[in-house]
């Protein structure tokens, strides 16, 4: 993974769209209206900026390719489930994005001095744990889009299709609490506020209510996991290697 | 340059990228939902931003409704035209295919960047349109021939300016060989281009007109579309235009000086 440092450098500058929505939202005074200061605003991008580095998720385009270059057969072979394989590579490239990230925040220190803190441990742990969580669910929610590679040969329009209500659901653009009512209404009931608002929300010290949004990442994780398991199941049968 | 040659070479190439992408029908129809999908979704966010303000940067609702569009019409043809060509680049250089492009009897830009065509987006143009059109009603913009030039020149601009950022950047290819994250990076900052350019803070908006031009791509039009840009801008978004168009052509001509085939 290090021998692509400029590109997962790359990767991190194109995840700053937090930051440009930090600065619609401060430079016309949006905030007022949802009883946010500045400075809590700015922490919450910036976290949400930070969830978002270490939740992303790219399996089905990686398992689109291998599948369609027929490289999934070999890994058919092997006694573990090809997902762990893409599992440990989304791993590691996090691993080596944190420093990236690490560089990216220093930056927006120096620009908004007065928004630094320091959350406590406690809750340090907690934010991570969740952020993992949020991956996991993402990584769950691909793969099973990805495991629809078997019947079709482009699941990644299907992803990208998936992609857009997180894009605008999960907290990336704005804040979950901004949305009017009759989005709050049953927003929390999907998965998608648990993807980045709660875990930026407790790591920057927001309003969150930690053990109703541990419990429903979880609960999520545990509707989707059989789920997958299935899909899984039933594809591997359906496969056929290609050129047969 | 024999325009006939050109002209019909590309009708070959409509014809063959058509026929191919027609396979995948049920992939359209995604695409479609997908671009209709996120349209709605920028009117979400753009009415969360309005919830409590009259105005974004001294624009109304219904006026940045028309970057909306415009910038759903860019989108439409980026799609269309501009990824499916230009990431394809990147797979010419790394397996060695651009061999055969340069000692085709055409010109290599021509082909590298008309070759394939993607006619989802060609939904998505539609759509922008639509919004436009809808824009135009709700705005009382009466239309006028010389308000229609104008809006056509202004938006053709942006489409050369669009287009030589892509360029550009896979261009870089033939040094960097996978430039994946360059393009996601130059998607993120072209996102900006969905809202209007006064709404950010002054060092952003510098940003954004010198450094990568977003501002003209869709601010510009939009502002013609108004009736309140004036004639400088205009002339001013041409002239960057003519000099992004020119130099990635001589970046291109340039980079190909270092090009040395697949492992060798």
């Amino acid at each position: 993974m290090l021998e692509y440092r400029v590109e997962i450098a790359l990767w991190a500058i194109s995840g700053i769209i937090p930051f440009f929505m930090l600065n619609i939202w401060t430079n016309n005074n949006l905030n007022e209206s949802i009883n946010i200061s500045d400075v809590m605003l700015s922490r919450y991008f910036l976290c949400a900026f930070f969830v978002r580095q270490f939740s992303v998720v790219w399996v089905v385009f990686s398992f689109e390719e291998d599948s369609l270059m027929g490289k999934v057969s070999p890994y058919l072979i092997q006694p573990l489930n090809p997902f762990f394989r893409y599992f440990a590579q989304h791993l590691a490239e996090q691993l080596t994005r944190f420093p990236f990230a690490l560089i990216i925040a220093f930056f927006f220190f120096i620009f908004n001095p007065e928004s630094i803190w320091i959350p406590n441990f406690g809750i340090l742990l907690l934010s991570i744990v969740s952020t993992f969580l949020s991956f996991l669910i993402q990584f769950l929610i691909q793969s099973i889009v990805a495991c629809l590679c078997f019947w079709t040969e482009k699941a990644s329009s299907i992803e990208r299709l998936l992609f857009i209500p997180t894009l605008f659901l999960s907290g990336l653009l704005a804040p979950v609490v901004s949305f009017p009512d009759y989005v709050k209404s049953w927003i929390y009931l999907t998965p998608f506020p648990y993807l980045i608002d709660f875990p930026a929300n407790l790591l920057s010290g927001n309003e969150a209510n930690i053990s109703g949004g541990l419990s429903m990442q979880i609960l999520w994780i545990f509707l989707l996991f059989p789920l997958f398991k299935k899909i899984w199941s039933e594809g591997t049968k359906k496969y056929t290697a290609m050129g047969s | 340059m024999n325009l006939r040659k050109y002209l019909k070479v590309y009708k070959k190439f409509l014809h063959t990228s058509l026929a191919s992408e027609l396979e995948y029908k049920t992939n359209i129809l995604i695409d479609l939902i997908t671009a209709i999908l996120s349209l709605i979704g920028s009117i979400f966010l753009l009415s969360i931003f309005f919830q409590n303000n009259g105005y974004i940067g001294g624009w109304k609702f219904e006026q940045a409704l028309i970057i909306q569009g415009i910038y759903t019409i860019l989108n439409g043809i980026t799609n269309t035209w501009f990824n499916p060509n230009l990431t394809e680049i990147v797979k010419h250089i790394r397996e060695g295919t651009l061999d055969f492009v340069l000692l085709k009897p055409i010109d290599s830009q021509f082909f590298i960047s008309l070759k394939k065509l993607n006619p989802s987006g060609f939904l998505e143009v539609m759509l922008g349109l639509f919004l436009l059109l809808f824009c135009v009603r709700i705005n009382q913009i009466n239309l006028n021939l010389s308000f229609l030039t104008l809006s056509l020149i202004t938006i053709s601009c942006s489409i050369c300016i669009l287009y030589s950022l892509w360029f550009f950047i896979s261009t870089t290819t033939i040094w960097f060989v996978k430039t994946w994250n360059a393009i996601e990076v130059l998607r993120s900052f072209l996102y900006i281009g969905r809202f209007p350019l006064n709404s950010f803070s002054f060092s952003l908006r510098v940003f954004f007109s010198i450094f990568i031009p977003i501002a003209f791509i869709t601010t510009i039009p939009s502002e013609v579309f108004l009736g309140f840009s004036q004639l400088w801008k205009i002339l001013l978004e041409f002239i960057v235009a003519t000099i992004f168009l020119i130099t990635s052509r001589k970046f291109w001509l340039f980079a190909l000086k270092f090009y040395s085939s697949a492992s060798s």
